[in-house]
């Protein structure tokens, strides 16, 4: 996909400052970061749809390294292409870079600091209430179709992964497996 | 050359790295402690600790971390680099097939089974952020009425802020000053 160049600089800008925002204010990475890229890339700025970006993160996740990197560079991809899947990966990679040189030096002190400890407290409730509302948007969505499999899908996959510690892999690897077979048919996308 | 063994070691880790997170640390554990000696027991489960608590994925943290331990910042960021090289040729891969191909029913058939798994995978993570916010423990709790009071003020007012469209950064920024004041007048 071609944008006009200062449409592109602009783009790569946005891209750069909200995934850089995001990145260095969120803890625990992987699943809690996408619903943040999510809501910003499709909610706010619209640049693609809901669906998507659900494939592009169904292809992050499986690519071997970290899901929250992966998902940056295939978003990035989308949005810019190589210009933007560098952009979007530094912006994800930067702010622990640069944190956690820091912190290696002064380990102790950040630690401790009760300050510190009650701002990421607050941020913690805040990003918890992002990915609630992403995961009921999405859940409605899904529950709209009425279609039984994909439901089944959704059900099976978050008892296993939250209830049995299912590897993640595995629990991935069956329903692609279950798609390839018997989701096929264009109702389902 | 350090940074390139720097560099080489995370190519590796990055490359087998499968399943995200937690997935890394043996492989992790093995190049740093068991193969190179960078790093002691004791300071790798160090990175773990940290890594709860600071933003990033923990396989970047460590990177990072082994990396500035070693070879001070130019060593963090060749591993670093290290680490999502493989990934981002894999990923960019991927996608590009996935333009090309992803019309074609086996494909769209995969992907249509991986979307709910995505959406499964993120009200996973929303669960275990939920007792986080509340309980102050990621698996359901012992007591439910040990409830953390600046997590049962906070998260509401941040649902009701998104649900009217409240920026996701202004958002951050306003519960974490949130977070900050409560505490701050004693309340915790």
């Amino acid at each position: 996909m071609e944008l006009a160049p200062t449409d592109a600089k602009d783009t790569l800008w946005k891209l750069f400052k909200s995934t850089f925002i995001i990145s260095a204010f969120t803890i625990g990475g992987g699943f809690v970061i996408i619903p943040l890229l999510k809501a910003k890339f499709v909610d706010e700025y619209q640049w693609l749809d809901d669906k998507e970006a659900l494939n592009l993160v169904a292809i992050a996740q499986s690519a071997p390294g970290v899901v929250a990197v992966n998902a940056a560079i295939s978003l990035g991809y989308r949005i810019a292409g190589w210009r933007g899947t560098l952009t979007a990966l530094l912006a994800t990679v930067l702010p622990p870079l640069i944190t956690l040189s820091v912190i290696s030096y002064a380990y102790d002190a950040f630690a401790h600091n009760q300050y510190i400890q009650l701002l990421l407290k607050g941020m913690q409730c805040g990003a918890t209430a992002i990915i609630i509302n992403v995961a009921i948007d999405l859940l409605k969505k899904e529950w709209k179709k009425k279609l039984a499999l994909p439901l089944a899908i959704i059900v099976g996959t978050f008892i296993a992964n939250y209830f049995f510690n299912v590897n993640l892999m595995y629990a991935v690897v069956v329903d692609a497996v279950i798609g390839f077979f018997w989701l096929r048919d264009a109702k389902y996308s | 050359m350090i940074y390139w063994e720097l560099f080489w070691s995370f190519v590796k880790v990055g490359a087998f790295c499968v399943g995200g997170g937690y997935a890394s640390m043996p492989l992790i554990q093995a190049q740093v402690i068991e193969e190179h000696g960078w790093l002691t027991m004791q300071q790798f489960i160090d990175i773990f600790t940290i890594s709860q608590m600071t933003p990033g994925p923990i396989g970047i943290n460590a990177a990072t971390f082994v990396g500035t331990k070693v070879a001070g910042v130019p060593g963090a960021v060749a591993a670093t680099v290290g680490f999502v090289f493989p990934s981002v040729i894999i990923v960019l891969l991927l996608a590009r097939l996935f333009f090309k191909y992803g019309d074609i029913g086996p494909v769209r058939g995969v992907l249509n089974g991986l979307r709910p798994a995505v959406v499964a995978l993120i009200c996973s993570a929303g669960m275990s952020f939920i007792l986080l916010a509340l309980w102050n423990t990621e698996t359901l709790p012992q007591d439910f009425t040990r409830i953390d009071l600046v997590g049962c003020i906070v998260l509401p007012i941040s649902l009701w802020c998104i649900r009217h469209k409240m920026s996701v950064i202004k958002l951050l920024c306003m519960s974490g000053a949130l977070g900050l004041f409560l505490g701050l007048i004693g309340i915790r």
